[in-house]
């Protein structure tokens, strides 16, 4: 093999097809016996698209309960079920995994010039871990007793031996023991490919800003999942082992769980988004043809939120009467302040470049938009006499779904936009451009009537809701926009399914990107890279399409404004 | 007309040179103004004032966090809109890369700090009244969530007790225009004690009891029930309030010798009038 291909040849990858790793035994093998982050992160990724159909899948069905105050279509018992795991499964198993076990895995080491993860064979484990704890959570649902029902917060005592004495209790606490293993295993992965492995040049302001991202994201978990792991064993032994910690009777806390609970809970909202915000903040530069605005005050916005992340816990718990309400509020109006400074670097970055609304591109303004409602309902819950009547009621549900809507428009940005360097081939944009639409729509038709019936005081986790049969409009126009999300979602599968055996003509860098992941072919060649270009800012790729186009810091605007040169006229 | 000429100006001038058009930020004022402007007749957002003194500061509190929202919120929004759209691909040529400007970036890390200082100062200044409790309130009433019901005993006479489980909807009677003390806790697993019109809500817990105050200042019924999850009749766990005149209050209780005799005299002083969906509505009631 010639040692430096440049980016350009695809001839090689032509010529592979219908030897193609996914089909044929031997395929198979290499796929269970793989350590490539490549194929890793491809599992994580089906995976975890699968595990997020199947929670819309039962999305679909709490939204057809709700059309009618009486329900009707399943029973009580199936309700908290079908809510219970449709929140674990979105949570636990969609969110987390696609964003740091299924992009990141694939694209931070090829943004960072590494070969693979730093941890190959630790790298397959915590997928493994994360498929069996899967698997484990949702066989719940075929067990005598039914799936877990006691909500995706598993408060304590409702979540005990007496209360939920299943074995679905017990499956769901084992699936989020295997996935927190996998989930911290994946953590140090990242964290040491981030320090260790970078390529000659990359150094920490020069990586791209999905890494960085990534980076204070595996530092999070490192923080909070053990956390969580810690909690859950202790549940366990309340359940089984006859110990009292979380039980009043018996002289423990049921608060203890929530705290703990929340401990983990509330940097995991960080973890879960900032991957996101990571694609975004790549796209939209991209789509642009700019540079990131305002790149480094956005590690620092970054580095904050996660920061600040770890002290707010107990915004989750206003309405317990026993933590310091004006501690934790001040700590959550605090991290609005980094959070608004990224909205300023994307809309700066799009600011005077060259908008392109390629799908991706509408995704990523979609997720903005989105985010931007989540975010401000998040400042108005952020103050104690605001949360106490919202507390618990659709307002909140609004406000999270607002925030986790935004996710998901995000991460099919992220796979709109890197599909081509996965697979070497494009997705239909037509198809990409109306689910956009019926996403993007029917997302906002689902939370603003969650925000209004909350306020007018419909509790979440109803099952049926005869005593007030006047939140019936707002929940029939919610459950529309909740089926119209549904349907994007086939939209997405017809689509994926569509160009699996569509020709490969993305080439290495179909969007004119700046990121290291650009420079090599589509898919990338074992260990990533044939050549490397130089490293001399946080766009190597663009750079070396674009030697003439450098970005332009405070110093390189016109002379005239710079302190040095206006000093140097005054002398 | 005006857009044609607009248009073509655009493409004739160099990308890099690009600013954001004064029409285009007159656009942005004039759709803010409404919001701004309305600021003299302040909706209340999907609440209402409520019935109970610290109701009242509350809804004030919302009003002003909805109408800054909106004003950043929408201020935001048009911005990305804006951007999205005014530069949009025209041509093939690489703008300027402008990476940093240190007014704009010192600007939007500011202001918004200033905001949030003022949002948490009023958030204090309501929450701290909100939350205390008085020592020696002249009413008392002792709440105990279980599953699926409520039990509401009055300390002033221990023989008064009213039970009642999912549907069939206890009735928590309190005064008006006095302070009423509740002690709040749980028997099994966490419940949520929630009233609307009060624009409150606290979590009934085992091994812990809440303690707030309710200076109510208008007669009704409100129909509430339990807001935290708590098992498989969690959507059936109701209650309801009623608030009677602090002298009935008073004259009932102590001349009971049930719950059942609490709720029957309490009901014979306020005729059944005010109907869930209108008891915001209610009457003052003024005392002489």
């Amino acid at each position: 093999m010639v040692d430096t291909l440049q980016p350009t040849t695809e001839h090689a990858h032509g010529d592979d097809h219908g030897h193609d790793e996914h089909h044929g035994a031997s395929g198979l093998l290499n796929w269970l016996t793989t350590t490539d982050h490549k194929i890793i992160g491809m599992n994580y990724t089906v995976t975890s698209v699968v595990m997020m159909l199947l929670g819309g899948a039962m999305a679909m069905l709490i939204r057809a309960q709700l059309t009618v105050p009486d329900g009707g279509l399943v029973s009580l018992a199936k309700y908290n079920e079908l809510f219970t795991m449709h929140g674990s499964i979105m949570i636990y198993l969609f969110a987390g995994p696609f964003a740091f076990g299924g992009l990141a895995n694939y694209m931070v080491p090829i943004q960072i010039g590494a070969p693979d993860m730093a941890f190959p064979r630790l790298n397959a484990l915590s997928y493994w871990l994360y498929l069996t704890g899967s698997v484990t959570m949702l066989l719940g649902f075929f067990t005598s007793g039914g799936a877990a029902n006691f909500g995706w917060v598993g408060y304590a005592p409702l979540s005990n031996a007496v209360n939920a004495p299943g074995a679905g209790a017990d499956l769901w606490i084992g699936a989020l023991i295997l996935t927190g293993f996998s989930a911290i295993f994946t953590g140090v992965n990242l964290v040491a490919t981030i320090f260790y492995l970078r390529a000659p040049g990359m150094t920490m302001f020069r990586m791209p800003i999905f890494t960085w991202n990534m980076l204070v994201t595996g530092i999070l978990i490192l923080l909070a999942f053990p956390v969580l792991t810690a909690g859950l064993v202790m549940l366990y032994c309340d359940r089984h082992f006859g110990t009292h910690i979380y039980d009043a009777n018996g002289g423990g806390s049921p608060v203890l769980w929530q705290h703990i609970f929340w401990f983990w809970g509330h940097p995991e909202v960080y973890i879960l988004a900032l991957p996101f915000f990571g694609m975004v903040t790549e796209i939209i530069p991209v789509f642009s043809k700019k540079p990131l605005f305002g790149y480094k005050g956005m590690v620092f916005a970054t580095i904050t939120i996660a920061a600040l992340s770890t002290g707010v816990w107990a915004h989750h718990m206003f309405t317990t009467g026993v933590v310091l309400l004006p501690f934790f509020s001040f700590m959550t109006y605090l991290i609005s302040i980094p959070t608004g400074m990224k909205f300023f670097n994307w809309i700066g970055s799009m600011w005077g470049g060259q908008v392109q609304y390629t799908s991706a591109m509408l995704f990523a303004i979609g997720f903005l938009l989105t985010f931007l409602i989540g975010g401000i309902t998040g400042i108005l819950l952020a103050s104690p006499p605001l949360d106490f009547f919202t507390h618990d009621t659709y307002f909140v549900v609004a406000h999270f779904h607002s925030v986790v809507i935004a996710l998901v428009i995000g991460a099919m940005a992220g796979i709109f936009y890197w599909y081509p360097k996965m697979t070497g081939r494009f997705l239909n944009e037509r198809l990409g451009k109306l689910q956009f639409w019926l996403l993007t729509l029917g997302g906002l038709l689902f939370v603003m009537p969650g925000y209004l019936v909350g306020l007018r005081g419909m509790p979440r986790r109803m099952a049926v809701y005869i005593i007030d049969p006047t939140w019936q409009n707002l929940n029939i126009w919610s459950s529309i926009g909740g089926f119209l999300m549904g349907i994007s979602m086939l939209v997405f599968a017809a689509n994926a399914l569509k160009t699996l055996k569509a020709p490969k003509t993305a080439g290495p860098n179909p969007w004119d990107g700046h990121t290291l992941e650009w420079f090599t072919t589509s898919p990338p060649p074992h260990h990533n890279f044939y050549s490397l270009p130089n490293i001399k800012s946080e766009r190597p790729t663009w750079d070396y399409f674009h030697p003439d186009a450098p970005a332009l810091t405070h110093d390189d605007h016109d002379p005239s404004h710079v302190p040095g040169a206006v000093k140097a006229d005054a002398q | 007309m005006n857009d044609h000429a607009n248009t073509t100006d655009s493409a004739i001038a160099p990308a890099s040179t690009r600013r954001p058009s004064r029409k285009g930020l007159g656009w942005i004022a004039l759709a803010i103004a409404p919001i701004v402007l309305s600021g003299c007749q302040i909706p209340g957002f999907g609440i209402n004032e409520g019935v109970t003194e610290s109701s009242h500061k509350v809804y004030k509190l919302w009003q002003g966090f909805m109408v800054t929202g909106l004003i950043v919120g929408g201020f935001t929004f048009l911005l990305i809109v804006y951007a999205a759209i005014r530069y949009r691909r025209r041509n093939n040529e690489i703008p300027r890369q402008t990476q940093y400007n240190t007014l704009v970036e010192v600007l939007y890390t500011v202001i918004p700090t200033i905001i949030v200082a003022g949002l948490f100062y009023f958030t204090i200044v309501v929450e701290n009244p909100e939350v205390a409790v008085i020592k020696n309130p002249p009413a008392k009433v002792k709440v105990v969530a279980f599953q699926w019901g409520w039990r509401f005993s009055y300390p002033e006479n221990p023989k008064v007790n009213i039970v009642g489980q999912t549907t069939e909807n206890p009735e928590l009677i309190m005064p008006v225009g006095e302070t009423i003390q509740v002690d709040l806790s749980s028997l099994d697993v966490v419940h949520g004690f929630y009233i609307k019109e009060f624009s409150f809500s606290q979590y009934a817990q085992p091994g812990v009891v809440n303690k707030f105050d309710f200076k109510v200042d208008k007669v009704g019924e409100f129909q509430t029930q339990c807001t935290q999850m708590c098992g498989l009749y969690h959507s059936l766990m109701y209650f309801k309030v009623k608030t009677i005149p602090a002298s009935d209050y008073h004259q009932c209780l102590t001349s009971s010798n049930s719950g059942d005799e609490f709720v029957a005299c309490a009901n014979k002083t306020t005729p059944a009038l005010y109907h869930r969906n209108t008891a915001t509505q209610g009457a003052t009631v003024h005392h002489g």
